[in-house]
């Protein structure tokens, strides 16, 4: 009996796994055989589909974005995305449904905003995120034009009578892990032979919380956000950021490799608010300049030469759209970080070539 | 203990202990040798500090502006505005079904009844909500009285399965106002699922998350249970893979993975939908390690008397075995329970806007920056509230079932 039992329960245990591997081989074969049956002469099966069209078909872009981030990527009160990132996923959407507001934004950590765009989750990464030779090349990103020049930072106390890096040797400073600064932070401390503690955070809030209660000696994170990060300490008087300037940290948009079209539209799109702002078009004056004469503003607002289509959008006042709906440079940026805001962060890089800094759009012609 | 030494009516001959009984109770608990009066002492006076600087730190420091100008949010996280009556509509009948079921099931306007009621009047106190909630709340313990009124002029013979039914349809109604008819332009236009948020989500996570994981893991007890060697080692892979791997793990594979492993031109699926498949496949491994520990507590008579009788294996199962094995572990699940309510928060990892992931939205916006004190201390007490109450149903029940007196 008992014998008997065990061949049983092997001989069952044997078919179902060669019924699973059974299973396994065949739904590959099986899978797409209905789809060729469906559609005999389509020649899709082959081709993969453009992002653009995927977006247009769904009739929103998906923007995978920040939450949590003040002044780039946040909700405000009445549940609405915005911020600075969030205004160019708006500005993407403008251009392409003529609608800002065609937009979802999927909240992401540093961490799987990558893995999200591989995946299609989503169609653009406009996230604080930073181009770097190996995100570029290795992750398969294309990153476009970058929007905002930030530089690593680090934030102590005053105490503490730090200016140089030399002073924090032995020190523990805050980082957000998965980030290009958990980097910059090694690779520096280490060129300085400087010997420091790491203390790793999942996000921004986890790792001031920890500097202020002392856990750490100093924080460390783009510029612009210890600026926006030191209103909010209790007693920001008592902090003070470093001169020094841990890395560059070019901000930007990037999407999939693969998808010439769909990148040529996010960096038309970038270079057009920054093209607006140089011609002097905002969102409150860009109807006085649909008489205009010069070539160049005529190109940018679609009156000669349809370059939208150019980049695989029918209509040709897409850049209207979106500085009639997001703004230019200035204007984004301004609404978002400038003077009027808590964090009055000065233009620095971020002003115009013509005004010092390095903010530079090709022509459209 | 101490004789009296005088006629009752005589008090001024008791002890002072007896004549005031506070000054007894603490002399008996507080005061009863020098090392314990020292140790209230000092007790007291640690409680007093702690007090003072939180209650100053309540009064005095706290900015509670950011709760009001984001109490929407915290609710109902990007719900639209002009569909937030829908939302009402949903608590409104939720109060009627209660009132409905009570009467059914229970009968009479008990002691429980009265807590039921009050929730709706004491809600109204809360410094945060508006006229307008006030009134809706007002308008939901309305309801639920004209439910219990109305019930019981209700011909209905069989209560219990009509309340059951009562609570079904209830759960259609409401995820159809939640989710909207087709058409953009109709009277009610569809919102996204990834639109709900904060409470709203949080509380439709855990209550589907519960009530869908309770008969897949009580399967998968019986299943592991099983003779049948097929499903008794489908039923183990699966409980010990899942019991294997964290919740944030199954949690990444759903919203990051799947789109990898399906086909090219899949529909997406809804990311709360997946979010909610997670959360329900994770806890049904748990609750099947739970009730199997309560069919393992029941004795082997019980199965040798239920076949002796000459019930089915189903009929034992069902009649004999089931509901003695699963009031043993109440207190275990419900235990469960509210952890899996508290685990709905890891889904803000995973861009989905609970609770907790709309609070930490919040605290980013610049116009709130640094409140974030305020903004927790808000959801730890929303999450206590309802981890409480779902522990005081539990006791509840456990008394009304006898569980540990029988």
């Amino acid at each position: 009996m008992k014998s008997m039992k065990g061949i049983n329960r092997t001989g069952m245990i044997l078919a179902m796994v060669v019924g699973m591997i059974i299973a396994a081989c065949m739904s590959p074969d099986a899978g797409p055989e209905p789809v060729l049956s469906d559609e005999p002469a389509a020649p899709q099966p082959q081709e993969v589909q453009s992002t653009l069209s995927i977006v247009q078909e769904r009739g929103k872009l998906v923007c995978i974005g920040n939450s949590q981030l003040p002044g780039f990527g946040f909700l405000d009160s009445e549940g609405n995305f915005s911020g600075f990132d969030v205004d160019y996923c708006r500005a993407i959407a403008a251009a392409i449904f003529g609608d800002a507001n065609a937009l979802e934004v999927r909240p992401a950590t540093a961490r799987e905003r990558f893995t999200i765009l591989s995946s299609g989750e989503g169609d653009v990464i406009i996230r604080n995120t930073t181009w770097t030779m190996s995100r570029d090349t290795d992750l398969g990103m294309n990153f476009g034009p970058t929007t905002f020049y930030d530089g690593q930072g680090l934030m102590v106390r005053k105490e503490s009578g730090v200016v140089t890096l030399p002073d924090l040797e032995g020190a523990s400073v805050c980082v957000i892990t998965g980030t290009t600064t958990e980097l910059n932070l090694a690779d520096q401390f280490a060129a300085a032979g400087v010997n420091y503690e790491a203390v790793v955070f999942e996000d921004f809030d986890q790792s001031f919380t920890a500097y202020e209660e002392g856990r750490c000696d100093a924080v460390t994170t783009d510029k612009s956000s210890l600026v926006s990060r030191q209103t909010t300490l209790s007693a920001p008087a008592d902090h003070v950021i470093l001169e020094v300037t841990l890395s560059k940290e070019p901000l930007g948009p990037a999407v999939r490799h693969g998808d010439d079209q769909w990148f040529d539209l996010v960096n038309w799109v970038v270079y057009a608010t920054m093209i607006a702002e140089e011609a002097g078009i905002n969102s409150g004056n860009i109807d006085s300049f649909m008489g205009s004469e010069d070539p160049n503003i005529r190109k940018l607002l679609g009156l000669e030469g349809d370059f939208c289509s150019k980049v695989g959008i029918a209509n040709s006042g897409c850049f209207v759209d979106v500085i009639k709906e997001v703004g230019n440079y200035a204007e984004i940026y301004n609404r978002n970080l400038g003077p009027e805001t808590v964090f009055d962060l000065p233009r620095g890089l971020n002003s115009l070539y013509t005004d010092g800094g390095i903010i530079y759009a090709p022509p459209i012609r | 203990m101490t004789t009296a030494a005088g006629t009752p009516s005589d008090r001024s001959v008791l002890p002072i202990t007896e004549r005031y009984p506070l000054v007894g109770w603490l002399r008996r608990n507080l005061f009863s040798d020098v090392f314990n009066s020292l140790l209230t002492l000092a007790a007291l006076a640690f409680i007093i500090v702690i007090a003072r600087i939180f209650l100053r730190w309540v009064f005095f420091t706290a900015e509670w502006g950011v709760i009001p100008a984001n109490f929407n949010l915290l609710m109902r996280g990007q719900y639209p505005a002009a569909e937030a009556w829908r939302l009402w509509l949903v608590i409104y009948l939720l109060g009627a079904v209660v009132g409905i079921c009570w009467k059914l099931i229970v009968g009479q306007f008990s002691g429980a009844a009265r807590v039921l009621i009050a929730i709706p009047f004491v809600l109204m106190l809360i410094p945060f909500f508006s006229m307008g909630s006030r009134l809706n709340l007002l308008i939901t313990a309305v309801a639920s009285g004209a439910g219990f009124f109305i019930a019981g002029y209700l011909p209905i013979q069989r209560r219990g399965r009509a309340a059951a039914y009562f609570l079904i349809a209830y759960l259609v109604v409401m995820l159809v106002l939640l989710r909207g008819l087709p058409g953009e332009e109709g009277p009610m236009p569809p919102v996204q699922p990834i639109l709900w948020g904060g409470l709203l989500l949080s509380l439709l996570l855990a209550f589907f998350g519960i009530t869908l994981s309770f008969p897949l893991g009580v399967l998968l007890a019986l299943g592991r249970q099983s003779k049948l060697p097929a499903v008794r080692i489908m039923s183990v892979i699966y409980i010990e893979f899942i019991r294997g791997v964290p919740l944030i793990s199954l949690l990444f594979m759903g919203q990051v993975m799947l789109q990898l492993f399906l086909p090219d031109g899949f529909p997406l699926v809804d990311r709360v939908l997946r979010a909610l498949v997670a959360i329900t496949l994770f806890s049904a491994a748990y609750t099947a390690e739970n009730v199997r520990g309560g069919l393992q507590s029941i004795p082997r008579g019980q199965y040798e008397a239920a076949q002796a009788v000459g019930l089915s294996a189903y009929q034992s199962t069902i009649h004999i075995i089931m509901p003695q094995a699963l009031r043993a572990v109440i207190p275990v699940l419900v235990g469960q329970f509210i952890s899996l309510f508290k685990d709905t928060t890891l889904v803000a990892l995973v861009g989905i806007f609970d609770l907790l992931g709309i609070a930490r939205t919040i605290i980013s916006n610049p116009d709130w920056l640094g409140t974030q004190q305020e903004v927790f201390i808000v959801v730890a007490v929303l999450f206590w509230i309802f981890s409480y109450t779902m522990s005081y149903a539990s006791r509840r029940l456990e008394r009304r079932l006898g569980v540990g007196e029988r």
